[in-house]
């Protein structure tokens, strides 16, 4: 495809916003996708508290390439490498996670240390005299920097700094990170699977305000019964706090929609469904976070549900629980998903266990709401078969100022989805 | 331990009828099986020893959750299961582990097969019950925890059914 042909599968006019299917459905365009796409930007690799002492490691499939991410024994700098022998290619690295002194290939049993030097060979001798160790190292992925705890990698050597990247979206990771104390930890346990549709749907599904009501009447329902809220209706707060939340663009395709939070937070507003034995605890919290951020910015910490996606494939949803949600392309009708629940490390038992409870409450795939939002995008992935119909409508709230309930997000990462195809971008990420 | 005058074959009777009723979708009687104060715990794949207050389960469900699930799942609007599945959940290797104040601990292999929507779904993996003696004679259910095999949900995608 030429890239005015790639420009074209977004079409949009002051008043129009639309998306060819063939974006979630073409075999040549996911081809494309995964090379001006996936390997030009930053992606989202784990958090450096995953490998909190020196020699831990985790592997990580990143657009179908298996990684590693190695805290140095030497250095203590994280780094990430590719999974692959340099001898023959057998993957080194064969558990999820891990503490070691040396990375042995089981095949052949080269060794490397954990900066990836290689420093065992069996049989040396057998090599001519110009083998040199230093050019058989593991191989560290072009580009790997961290903002706030958060590693990210690139494969991509020229692209901008992680910081610059990231944008306007640095705002609400600071915002995030600081109500933490500045300590995340990831939570032991991970929902992993995988959903028979475009990843790019999931996206948009991360924070698409509109079809909270309508798909996940369900949790609603259950929400009003635990907590004691009103059910959902024109007059309910979980309807209004959906209409009055706002959105924004935040550049590079990072966009967020943030709204006042109709169910408790273990940072720190409490609901009847958290008990009373929490609400002391709360209180001070509330009051902590006040004190140390003043009133209009912990309000909005404490108070306040985010869903915010950082381009292309992480959302970190601060909502009844902190989830960070990463997910690849497997083909152009299939994703893999991975999602993990970050916490304060400072945390309490107490209110680790009710943030724990509120989470599976709505998400994960045995949640109350989760399964459905996997069902409405295998649902839209099996209706792009039919034809007859080429876009996708994303028009919403171009004709006012845009709410949560209106597509603008939605629109901010399909237009960087489009400059990157249609190699319009110049700076930074263009190759 | 708590000695239990029961056979092997009443637990599977009691084990088999569960499954039928979960198969049958009759949900609202399944729940009576359950007593009050019972836990059904589904961990993540990766974390098969979960502590669902310190770990990140799927499914940690109380009475409450557990009946607002079956209220769910009986609506129109659970759409991962409207319309409803065909399951089979298939109980095998059943085994007494003796009793205790709790009451009779069993553990068994499960093999649960749910289609729909031209898709065949399997979950593996093994039980573990707590059971309590019923008043009118034979068992409810004070605890169950449904453990996968599977290292993930890569293609099942979801756990939107009862394991």
């Amino acid at each position: 495809m030429l890239d005015s042909d790639l420009a074209r599968l977004v079409d949009e006019d002051l008043t129009r916003f639309r998306v060819d299917r063939a974006a979630m459905t073409s075999q040549e365009i996911f081809e494309i996708e995964t090379v001006r796409v996936f390997e030009s930007v930053w992606i989202y690799l784990g958090h450096e508290s995953e490998v909190a002492n020196p020699g831990d490691f985790v592997r990580r499939t990143v657009v179908g390439r298996p990684l590693m991410m190695i805290r140095s024994r030497k250095s203590n700098a994280v780094r990430a490498f590719f999974n692959t022998c340099p001898h023959r290619g057998a993957t080194i690295c064969r558990q999820d996670a891990g503490n070691a002194k040396v990375f042995q290939c089981f095949y052949h049993a080269w060794s490397f240390d954990s900066d990836g030097a290689l420093i065992g060979v069996p049989d040396e001798a057998g090599y001519p005299p110009s083998f040199d160790r230093a050019d058989f190292g593991l191989m560290p992925v072009p580009r790997c920097e961290s903002y706030r705890g958060f590693m990210f990698v690139s494969f991509n050597p020229n692209v901008e700094p992680l910081v610059d990247y990231l944008a306007g979206a640095k705002e609400y990771i600071d915002l995030i990170v600081d109500a933490c104390d500045d300590r995340i930890e990831v939570i032991a346990g991970k929902n992993d699977h995988g959903i028979e549709a475009n990843w790019k749907l999931l996206a948009e599904n991360s924070f698409d305000g509109y079809h909270a009501l309508p798909t996940h009447e369900t949790y609603f329902k259950y929400l009003a019964k635990i907590d004691k809220t009103d059910e959902p209706g024109d007059d309910s707060a979980s309807s209004s706090y959906l209409a009055n939340g706002s959105v924004r663009d935040l550049g590079n395709g990072h966009a967020v929609i943030e709204k006042f939070s109709p169910y408790g937070r273990p940072l720190a507003k409490w609901a009847p469904s958290y008990g009373e034995e929490s609400r002391a605890e709360i209180e001070q919290l509330r009051a902590r976070l006040v004190k140390r951020f003043g009133t209009e910015t912990a309000i909005r910490m404490m108070d306040n549900g985010r869903n915010l996606l950082i381009f292309p494939n992480l959302v970190i949803n601060d909502v009844m629980s902190l989830t960070v949600r990463l997910f690849m392309p497997v083909r152009p009708d299939r994703m893999r998903v991975t999602a993990w629940a970050y916490a304060p490390a400072s945390e309490s038992p107490l209110l680790r266990a009710k943030r724990l409870d509120a989470y599976l409450t709505f998400l994960g795939p045995g949640g109350f709401a989760a399964p459905d939002d996997v069902e409405a995008l295998e649902s839209c992935q099996q209706g792009y078969a039919a034809g007859g119909i080429r876009w996708n409508e994303l028009t919403r709230g171009m004709a006012r100022e845009p709410r949560a309930t209106d597509e603008l997000q939605m629109r901010a990462f399909w237009r960087r989805w489009r400059d990157l195809m249609a190699n319009r971008v110049l700076a930074g990420a263009a190759r | 331990l708590i000695a239990w005058n029961v056979t092997r074959g009443e637990i599977e009777d009691f084990l088999y009828r569960e499954a039928a009723l979960l198969d049958d979708w009759k949900l609202d009687e399944w729940a009576t099986l359950f007593t009050d104060d019972a836990h059904y715990v589904v961990p993540s794949n990766d974390f098969p020893a979960a502590d669902p207050t310190r770990h990140l389960v799927m499914i940690d469900d109380n009475k409450q959750r557990l009946l607002a699930r079956v209220e769910r799942l009986n609506s129109r609007h659970a759409h991962r299961e409207f319309p409803h599945s065909r399951t089979r959940h298939q109980v095998m290797n059943v085994i007494s582990e003796g009793g205790d104040e709790q009451g009779l601990r069993v553990s068994a292999s499960f093999i649960v097969w749910r289609f729909r929507n031209d898709r065949a779904d399997f979950y593996v993996g093994r039980y573990d019950y707590v059971l309590a003696a019923a008043e009118t004679g034979g068992f409810r259910i004070r605890y169950k925890r449904a453990t996968l095999d599977m290292p993930s949900l890569e293609a099942a995608g979801t756990v939107s059914i009862i394991l």
